[in-house]
């Protein structure tokens, strides 16, 4: 839902970030406002993962230059928990097993965490289960899940699930989703992407970071970016998703020649 | 210690053994059943050297925690001793203080018996002998392998030889049928300043049950050596927890003797934190085969604490199994050590055993020894081990941290994680002590 008078979300203006000193981000610019559905998409190696992390905060990539501003106040600045509570959720590509954590434990103290910071009073043991078990039909989740260990032994399917399910606990003013498609079947991938949908409100906003154009069947984007070389390349409608499915990556390549001579960098 | 030179330092070291002895001999006197056991414990003992870091079993452990300690029997200590909290419903509570008779005042519940004073001797004697006239079962096979003094012997270890010469009683029980209380076993040496020798032998008869909990707890310039012999029949069950809170300069070690027969059922976890030394040594014979081993212990070390696991599992027959699994918190300058040694020999076909050791190392300072020690020479066998030493791994912590929680509280929910494997698997009424609090050194209330 594009609002031109929505309040801007999450600004990125020239982000430049590095991993294991390799600049992997060259320049990122991005604006999202609340009610926005955006899709960046890229190759392996192009830095949409990176973008990703560096939004929520992984202590492994660095920034290195440009801003985040998050609802008028620096991103950058915060711990990863801190934006976390202030509502930036982030969907692993590969959600951690933590053996012996409780999944419901992990959830009930994550989603109070956030609720504090809304203003919300925490949730007892009885509060929290009545909750969880009330989002758990987002994602049709077997509640035998909460009783195991967070993601231990989950299948792809059954961990991206759980992302989700966090998600509709966590109540995020900005989702960030990881190839949140990758590893799941076509039945995984509908109740997955039913789940975003259910919870994209013309509050909040939602970046897909994906690969494949299948992910956008279901979810329509307001906006496709294509990414390449560690900055945005593109910007388009739903319409350039349907072109890069037809014409492949390749053209990337070539407009990206056309530009100023740059070491391409991979990540 | 550190200071003292080489020469010093042994002198110290030999001289305390003797001053220990010598001290006891004018101290209490042992119950009957007890003196000749005691007197050639003592003579064993004697002939060996004190613990060093010359000694293999010892080449990680410094014993200048135990030197520190007043050679003499526990003395009370001025200041009153710390409060127990109540035994969780359907535990029995018997406390071993190394003096009184724990059994004073108790009701035993059914299954469980005292053994006599004549049956112990012969028990307790070097070559077990046809105990004759009583009218025990007369299948003795498993007492006669698992006299634990015939291992108590020139194999037993210092700590177990040093218990069995300076123990004046013994907690001697038989266990018949399926006992349903659980059986605690506590002692707190508090803040008192010495010796606490604590003995214990368990005689389960074939199909016997037992859930059993130790707990030792002393905060003190105490050391606290516990021999428990335990006789597994065939087809028993004997399910062992051991809580081990220790506190400043205390002291712990525990020799655990197990025999099993074929077809009974061991299963002992441990979890021991706090000491400036401890020494588990959990020493378990399937002694034809036959039987399953289950063991799980947790180990934390802070400051400058020493803990030190010594475990072995010997199978002298077929078709036993062990499920074993250690795990380690080192933090501070602290130093934790595990050996597992596990011998299948020639006898010990289609054995399956399983070892794992895992080990978090949370400081710099800190040091983590863990050594598998498996001898296998039956060739038809299913032996796996393995050990791993790591620090809170980042990526379990960012994840946990987008999620909104704070750095601290998600190593804390990472540390709980680690422990609970072992934890859980402690008997129910061990939850009274709070193991789980006590591990990390939280706060927690005391009931």
């Amino acid at each position: 839902m594009i609002r031109p008078e929505a309040p801007v979300l999450l600004e990125i203006r020239d982000l430049h970030a590095s991993v294991a000193d390799q600049p992997i981000l060259h320049g990122v610019n991005l604006t999202i406002r609340a009610g926005e559905i955006h899709a960046v998409m890229g190759r392996n190696g192009s830095g949409k993962s990176t973008l990703s992390k560096v939004l929520a905060g992984h202590p492994a990539y660095i920034v290195t230059g440009g801003s985040v501003s998050y609802r008028g106040e620096d991103l950058l600045a915060l711990a990863p928990e801190l934006r976390a509570r202030r509502g930036v959720f982030l969907g692993f590509q590969y959600p951690v097993e933590i053996p012996g954590v409780s999944n419901l434990e992990f959830l009930r103290v994550a989603t109070n965490g956030r609720r504090l910071e809304q203003g919300a009073e925490e949730l007892d043991t009885f509060a929290f289960e009545d909750l969880v078990r009330e989002r758990l039909a987002v994602v049709q989740m077997d509640p035998a899940f909460l009783e195991r260990s967070v993601n231990e032994g989950f299948s792809g399917g059954e961990k991206k699930r759980n992302e989700i399910l966090q998600m509709a606990l966590l109540d995020p003013l900005v989702a960030i989703l990881d190839e949140t498609d990758s590893g799941l079947d076509i039945d995984a991938l509908r109740i997955v992407a039913g789940g975003v949908n259910q919870l994209a409100t013309a509050e909040n906003a939602t970046l897909l970071i994906t690969h494949y154009q299948r992910l956008l069947d279901v979810i329509t984007p307001d906006y496709v970016h294509v990414m390449a070389a560690g900055r945005i390349l593109r910007t388009g409608g739903k319409e350039l998703a349907l072109e890069l499915e037809d014409r492949g990556y390749d053209w990337v390549d070539a407009e990206l020649a056309a530009l100023a001579p740059q070491p391409v960098e991979v990540g | 210690m550190a200071a003292l030179s080489m020469p010093t330092a042994v002198a110290a070291a030999s001289s305390w053994g003797s001053e220990l002895l010598n001290a006891l001999e004018v101290g209490v006197s042992p119950e009957p059943a007890l003196v000749a056991a005691r007197q050639r414990a003592a003579r064993a003992l004697a002939d060996r050297t004190l613990p060093s870091r010359r000694q293999e079993a010892w080449r990680f452990t410094d014993i200048s925690p135990l030197l520190a300690i007043n050679p003499a029997p526990l003395a009370p200590a001025t200041t009153s001793g710390s409060i127990l909290p109540s035994a969780a419903a359907g535990a029995v509570r018997l406390l071993l203080d190394g003096l009184g008779d724990p059994l004073a005042g108790v009701t035993l519940p059914a299954g469980l018996e005292t053994i006599p004073t004549a049956a112990l001797e012969a028990l307790l004697q070097d070559q077990p002998r046809d105990l004759g006239a009583d009218d025990f079962s007369k299948d003795r096979s498993h007492e006669r392998s698992s006299h634990a003094a015939a291992r108590a012997g020139s194999e037993a270890p210092w700590s177990g030889l040093l218990a069995a010469a300076t123990a004046g009683r013994l907690l001697a029980l038989r266990v018949r049928g399926v006992v349903e209380p659980t059986l605690e076993l506590v002692s707190d040496a508090a803040s008192s300043a010495g010796v606490l020798p604590l003995r214990v032998l368990l005689i389960l008869e074939p199909e016997a049950r037992l859930e059993l909990l130790q707990v030792h707890r002393a905060a003190g310039a105490s050391l606290t050596t516990v021999l428990l012999e335990a006789c597994l029949g065939a087809g028993a069950r004997l399910s062992h927890g051991l809580i081990g809170e220790g506190g400043g300069p205390a002291v712990l070690m525990a020799d655990l003797v197990i025999d099993q027969q074929p077809g009974s059922h061991y299963a002992f976890t441990s979890a021991v934190a706090g000491w400036a030394l401890s020494r588990l040594e959990p020493r378990v014979l399937q002694s034809g085969g036959g039987a399953t081993t289950r063991l799980r212990s947790l180990q934390r070390v802070d400051g400058r604490q020493i803990a030190d696991q010594h475990s072995q599992v010997r199978f002298d027959g077929p078709e036993g199994e062990l499920d074993q699994l250690h795990k380690a918190i080192a933090d501070g300058a602290g130093r934790s050590v595990f050996n597992g040694a596990v011998a299948v020999p020639r006898a010990a076909q289609r054995t399956n055993a399983v070892q794992l050791s895992r080990s978090l190392l949370l400081s710099d300072r800190a040091r983590i020894d863990t050594k598998p020690q498996l001898e296998i020479v039956a060739d038809d066998v299913k032996c796996a081990h393995g050990a791993t030493v790591s620090r809170l791994q980042s990526e379990e912590l960012f994840y946990l941290q987008s999620r909104g929680i704070a750095a601290a509280t998600a190593s804390r929910l990472l540390l709980r994680g680690f422990c609970g494997e072992v934890l859980r698997e402690l008997p129910a009424a061990a939850s009274i002590w709070q193991p789980l609090a006590m591990v990390l050194a939280e706060e927690a209330p005391r009931p």
